[in-house]
Parts: structure tokens; sequence; C-alpha cells
């Protein structure tokens, strides 16, 4: 059933401090929305539970891309077209600015942000893999304060963070640490445009003497939240990449996958595109 | 019953004050409030463009846009884009080219062109493809379309 826009409040308070205040005033009663590209659907589908939401998308404070010597900060309320169009990025988070190109059309890419991507937390989402493989860490501030969290401890569970009710992803912040290694990411959808995940990698290598001396393995779609995947980084860790070690991360990404059988593929097929996906990523570092 | 919010944006080179509940969408408010019915609703989604305006210069899908957001920005639909009742370059070349048919996603495509040839004044084709890719038209088969977004580009805009 379409929802009545009638039935929905909405503010939008002025300043970033003024919206961390509503929250804290009542913590849980708004929802903060930023492009609106996810709760606008769920709210004109009736399938939004809250009546009361507080607009983020103005808020400046949330909008940059900065960068020192050791770090690159993204504001939480970046838009993908933002991060598509920044020189650091794409000279230094490849994996990040691709992400960013597939995620939904220009129109959405537009409005879309960073930080609602994460927080909206689907286990299909375009950016986690590369944020995970990268990783990242998130500022979540609220009145108390601005916390730090490895972006890997983000995402408890389906649909889960650690965001308290009072917080706000403030931005996102990834070390520049990466010259010299090998970066490969790649979605398998329905199509190659416009379509969410059925399976997607992220992987990222330093090579050292022929072997693989540090390596990160993320996807989506393979578990109930985006996920690293620490039994496939293992199995290639120190090794050469031989015949047989690409058998080992296969055999342990069939393990550690976990997909389910939905209205998108199979679970079968999706573990099946996961190991062939590894491989093609181990026979990148060749 | 929530409150409704006075909204003020300009729309069309037109400074406009709408008094709407403040998600109610900004392709509703077009249609309804303002009578500028040029702008589609397909999916209502995001999926497919036919709503597509432009806010602030940028490309954005007019259903997944709640007016509060609105306040104080910069619209343009397609009732915006011709210049004293003449078509502008990029109409002509879709009507000369056959690249409307019913039309439903014609408005959309047209602004969708515009944000385009902004950003990429001699777009190659896989550019054109990727800039129209949220723009679904289920009439053509797009390659008259993406002749006349070509064509569009060699005129120059406006």
């Amino acid at each position: 059933m379409r929802s009545n826009p009638a039935h929905y409040e909405m503010v939008a308070p002025a300043t970033l401090d003024d919206v961390l205040a509503l929250l804290a005033h009542a913590p849980g009663v708004h929802t903060p929305m930023a492009g609106g590209t996810e709760l606008m659907v769920a709210l004109g589908a009736g399938r939004l539970a809250t009546r009361r939401l507080v607009s983020i998308n103005h808020l400046r404070e949330l909008r940059f891309i900065s960068t020192d010597d050791g770090l690159v900060t993204i504001g939480s309320g970046t838009t993908f077209s933002d991060v598509r169009r920044s020189a650091v990025i794409a000279a230094e988070f490849g994996l990040l600015a691709e992400a960013a190109s597939w995620t939904g059309s220009v129109a959405n890419q537009n409005r879309g942000t960073l930080g609602g991507n994460i927080v909206n937390a689907s286990p299909a989402a375009d950016s986690p893999p590369a944020l995970l493989a990268y990783d990242a860490e998130v500022r979540l501030v609220s009145v108390r304060g601005m916390r730090t969290l490895p972006y890997r401890e983000f995402h408890l569970g389906y649909k889960k963070t650690a965001l308290e009710p009072d917080e706000l992803v403030h931005s996102i912040v990834l070390p520049r640490v990466y010259a010299g290694w090998v970066g490969y990411i790649r979605k398998v959808g329905t199509r190659n445009a416009q379509a969410i995940s059925k399976v997607a990698l992220a992987g990222l290598a330093r090579m050292e003497g022929g072997r693989v001396r540090d390596v990160r393995i993320a996807a989506a779609s393979l578990r109930e939240i985006p996920v690293r995947c620490l039994a496939t980084e293992a199995a290639v860790i120190g090794r050469e990449i031989t015949a047989e070690t690409i058998q080992a991360a296969r055999v342990a990404m069939m393990r550690e996958a976990r997909p389910i059988d939905d209205i998108r593929s199979s679970a079968k097929y999706r573990a099946a595109v996961a190991g062939n996906l590894v491989e093609e990523f181990l026979r990148r570092l060749l | 019953m929530a409150g409704l919010a006075a909204v003020r944006f300009r729309v069309n080179g037109v400074e406009r004050t709408v008094e709407a509940p403040p998600v109610k969408r900004l392709l509703d408010v077009l249609r309804e409030d303002l009578q500028l019915t040029g702008t589609k609703e397909g999916c209502g989604e995001g999926e497919c463009g036919s709503c597509a305006v432009l806010m602030n210069g940028e490309l954005v899908n007019s259903c997944l846009v709640p007016v509060l957001q609105a306040e104080g920005a910069v619209v343009c639909t397609i009732e915006g884009v011709s210049v004293d009742g003449r078509l502008a370059p990029v109409q002509q070349c879709f009507l000369e080219e056959g690249g409307a048919q019913c039309g439903i996603c014609t408005p959309g495509m047209i602004l969708a062109t515009h944000h385009l040839l902004e950003k990429y004044p001699q777009p190659t084709l896989l550019q054109i493809q990727e800039g129209l890719a949220g723009n679904l038209c289920r009439c053509t088969g797009y390659m008259r379309i993406f002749e006349a977004v070509r064509q569009a580009s060699e005129r120059g805009r406006d």
C-alpha cells in the first residue's frame, strides 16, 4: 500500500550540533535521512516503520573529503558522485572509486551518500567490500563526543550496526598506505549496470619475493553482513600463487561463505562465483 | 496528522513557495501543487528515471526527494528546458532522430542528456550509455536515443 505523506514528520535542523541535540533529546525517535535513495523508497511503499524523520542532507559539516599526510577522511554526507570526482580517491583508493561508479544510476549517485550506504547496512551494498579491504575506520558522533571504530566492527548482524540511537556516522577514514598494493574488485549481478549484486568481491594484496606478504579479501552478499574473508586470507598469506594456493583459497572460501537463496540468486551459484572471483583476484597477483 | 512545511525554492527561474507535508515527493509537488505535469512517474522507486529533474544543477530522481530537502534549491524541469517556446537543441535532436516514442521517459531522458553534456560536451558512446543508464525506455531500443544525444553534442548546447 502506498503511504500517505501527511502521516510523516520531517525536520531539518540547521547545523550538525542541532541534529545531534535532537537525537540526544529523544534517542531512536527520529530516523536520519541523507539522500533518501533508500528511505524514500521504503516510505513510498509503506515499509518505513518510523513516522519521524530528521533530514541531514543539507549538513555541510558532513560533506567533505579531506586529506593529510597519513589519512583521507570522507564525510558521511559525501555522495557517490563526490567520491567519483575525487582525484585522491581515484589515485589511491581505486576500489572505492570503482564501487561508487556502479552504485546505481547517475541520478542516485548524485543523492546517495557513503554514510547512508553503510548505515543502511544491506549485505549486498556496493561500498563495504572496498572499505573493508582498505581497513577503513568509522567516526561516530553524538553530543557525547566522537568515537572511532574499525569499520570491520561496524556491522553486527543483518541490518544491525554499532551505531547508537543518538549517533550519526561522521566520517570514514582511509589510511594512505596502499602504494604498491595490487587491487581487485568485481561485482556480479544480473546485468552489468543498475543491478544489485549477487556476489561482489574486493581484494587487495602486497607481494614480496614472489609471496603474498599482506592480503585483504572482502565480500558482499556472501553473509548476513559485508565481511572480510579471514579464512581465505589465511589460506594465501605467505604463499606463492600456485595452483595449490588457488585451490586452498577456493576451498577456504567455500567454507566461510554462507550465501542464501533469494530473489536475486541461489546459494549454490553465489558460492561458485565467489570461488571464481577469488581465483581471478589471485591470478591478478602473478 | 503531522503539519505542513512551507518550502521555498526556484523552479524554472520562478521563485515558488508551497505548503506541503515535508516528505511529500518533489515529483508530486511539481505535478500537483505547481501543475508542472511534464515530469512523469514511472516506477516511483528511483530505478527508471522518468521523474528526473535537475536540482542545483545535479540530475536527481524527484520521486526520491522529500520536498523539504528542496528548500532553497534551484530546480529545472522539462518545462524549463525550452527557450521562449522554442525547443532546445537536445529536444530538437530527440525529435529529429526519433528518440521519443510513447514519451513517458522522454522528459527524464532529456534532462539526463543535459546533465551528461554538461559533464562531457563530446561524450563517447560508453559515456552516453552510462549517463543514461538510469533512464529506462521500453519503446525505442535506445539506439535512436544515443544517436539523438550524439547529434546534440555536435550541435552544441543552447
